[in-house]
């Protein structure tokens, strides 16, 4: 099975949120990137997992600048066979999604795995598009999947309840939690990740169709404000009379 | 401009948040007509209250009622096309997020996700969104005619108006399906869904095991709230892990969350950091919640908890 995975990469979860450039530019000064965790602990693992059982090739692809190859570099070392950077510095989602599926419809796969959302954007937006302009079937959010022959049985949790379906591959599929669990890279996979292909190729020329005019902090929390345990009425007078929300 | 909003329905009726992007589709439009389009088995109630919000047109195609996001899209395109909408109105749900996106690449119109208020239409038509995991917000501006909104839920409210709707049964041709649905396993229990609440009560290791929950059940109850709890809870198996919130689980924002032994981890305010007020419970003053909340309790939850719970039957009993 040829089994495609994006990969995003995304400021570590710790990491301290700030503007540069008038605040129209993320400041990625001491700012540590991660390959963006649902793309890695669910997506990319899952396939690996599907590769061990089904055999087959688990390739990672990119759209971005040359600062992703350590990021590639690490899903190399989890297990992933090869990787593809596209030559690009993608400004919105309709752009990163246009070149992936431009590259994943050339190249025949079977199956196209990514995380729900980037912890940046928070967009939940490459794979709907993908599986539109790939015209072939989306199953979002979901939180288990296998693979019989040339079909996808899947479970996703969606509005009231969790829902069992399956899908004919080729499709796109988004992971969320549950889907796998994450593996760290060993010392093997770190050394053989370096001599894995990392094949770069030129974008299509997709372009971005909404732009980031400027980012805004929200408002400093003000300080907590203490209520005696002993008076937990206080609270629920403070909830109805000030806050306003019971 | 005329304006589509995309309305999801459960159980026979709309989506609590569908009601939401019904007022504020009816905004945007500002005089423009203001349409549905919604799926599936919904009740002449459910389409009647979603027309209150200033809706011109409802379009109903009552012949399907799975959720593939592939026919949805088309669906949406379909009565898109119909009605001359320029924006189409999503809730940023678990539907929403599947059928936005295969929207937006079908109709070439820019999308963004997430949004938190209403458009800046001053000059060009740009949109707030929370990003970094609710640590900031951008402001994005579409660069196309065609524009796709999602809406975070609970994030503008809604505003009812004398108004009634055409409701017209709406059949296009969609193909078939591309997925089968083979099972639906309702989550067990009653209660309100966590998505969909305004009030929250979540609890975390500070409960010391399982069969503590009952006093967070009895809050919520009481509060009218629905319950979460955090990651380690869900992961032990203490609590379903639909009721996981923070980065991995759910990001919910409601009018109140209720954090009960929960000390607040980066990863879980991820997820609740929206909430318009937060309270915080807890033993350890020193828990890095404290500083994310605006009311907080020091104190052990199996004392103010109990306590808690009577101030609110106390405080209802004094509302009637």
């Amino acid at each position: 099975m040829n089994i495609l995975v994006c990969i995003s990469k995304a400021p570590d979860t710790t990491s301290k949120i700030t503007f540069t450039d008038g605040n129209t530019k993320f400041n990625e000064d001491g700012v540590q990137f991660i390959v963006n965790p649902y793309d890695e602990w669910y997506a990319l693992v899952r396939g690996l997992e599907l590769k061990e059982t089904l055999g087959g090739k688990v390739t990672i692809i990119s759209v971005g600048g040359a600062d992703y190859e350590p990021i590639l570099r690490k899903a190399l070392a989890i297990g992933a066979d090869e990787a593809v950077r596209i030559d690009a510095n993608p400004t919105d989602s309709n752009q990163v999604a246009a070149e992936l599926a431009n590259y994943a419809k050339a190249n025949n796969f079977d199956l196209v795995l990514l995380g729900k959302e980037t912890i940046n954007y928070n967009g939940s937006q490459v794979g709907g598009m993908m599986a539109a302009m790939m015209d072939v079937a989306y199953v979002s959010n979901a939180s288990k999947l296998d693979v019989a022959g040339t079909t996808a049985s899947i479970e996703r949790e969606k509005q009231g309840g969790t829902e069992v379906l399956e899908a004919q591959l080729p499709c796109v599929i988004s992971a969320a939690k549950g889907m796998a669990e994450q593996r760290i890279p060993n010392m093997r996979g770190i050394m053989a990740a370096r001599s894995k292909p990392l094949n770069v190729v030129a974008a299509s020329g997709a372009t971005a169709l909404t732009e980031t005019v400027s980012y805004t902090l929200p408002d400093a929390k003000g300080a907590v404000k203490l209520i005696d345990p002993e008076n937990v009425a206080e609270l629920v007078n403070l909830l109805h009379n000030e806050a306003k929300v019971i | 401009m005329n304006v589509l909003v995309f309305a999801d329905s459960f159980n026979g009726s709309a989506v609590k948040a569908a009601h939401e992007a019904a007022s504020y589709g009816a905004k945007i439009a500002n005089g423009g007509n203001t349409s549905i389009v919604t799926y599936g088995e919904i009740s002449e109630s459910s389409l009647n209250e979603l027309a209150s919000y200033g809706i011109t047109n409802i379009l109903h195609a009552n012949v399907i009622n799975d959720m593939d996001p592939a026919r949805l899209a088309k669906l949406v395109e379909a009565a898109a096309n119909e009605t001359g909408a320029e924006v189409v109105i999503f809730s940023h749900d678990y539907t929403g997020k599947s059928v936005a996106p295969m929207l937006a690449a079908r109709m070439k119109a820019g999308l963004v996700t997430g949004v938190i208020d209403y458009p800046s239409t001053d000059g060009s038509f740009t949109v707030k969104k929370a990003v970094f995991s609710g640590k900031a917000f951008a402001e994005v501006k579409f660069n196309t005619e065609k524009k796709v909104i999602s809406l975070l839920p609970n994030s503008v409210g809604k505003t009812k108006v004398e108004a009634s709707a055409n409701v017209t049964v709406f059949n296009p041709d969609l193909g078939a399906s591309s997925v089968t649905i083979k099972e639906f396993k309702a989550k067990g229990g009653e209660g309100i869904l966590l998505t969909e609440a305004e009030l929250v009560v979540s609890a975390g290791r500070g409960l010391k095991g399982p069969e503590n929950w009952g006093m967070i059940e009895e809050l919520a109850k009481e509060l009218g709230a629905g319950t979460a709890c955090s990651r380690p809870v869900s992961d032990i198996g203490w609590r379903p892990h639909h009721e996981h919130v923070g980065q991995t689980g759910i990001a919910i924002r409601p009018n109140l969350y209720i954090a009960v032994g929960i000390s607040g981890a980066i990863q879980h305010l991820a997820g609740v950091n929206g909430s318009k007020v937060i309270v915080v419970i807890n033993t350890d003053s020193d828990a890095p919640f404290f500083k994310a909340a605006d009311y907080g309790i020091v104190g052990d939850a199996f004392s103010v908890v109990p306590k808690l719970i009577e101030a609110v039957k106390e405080f209802k009993a004094a509302q009637a």
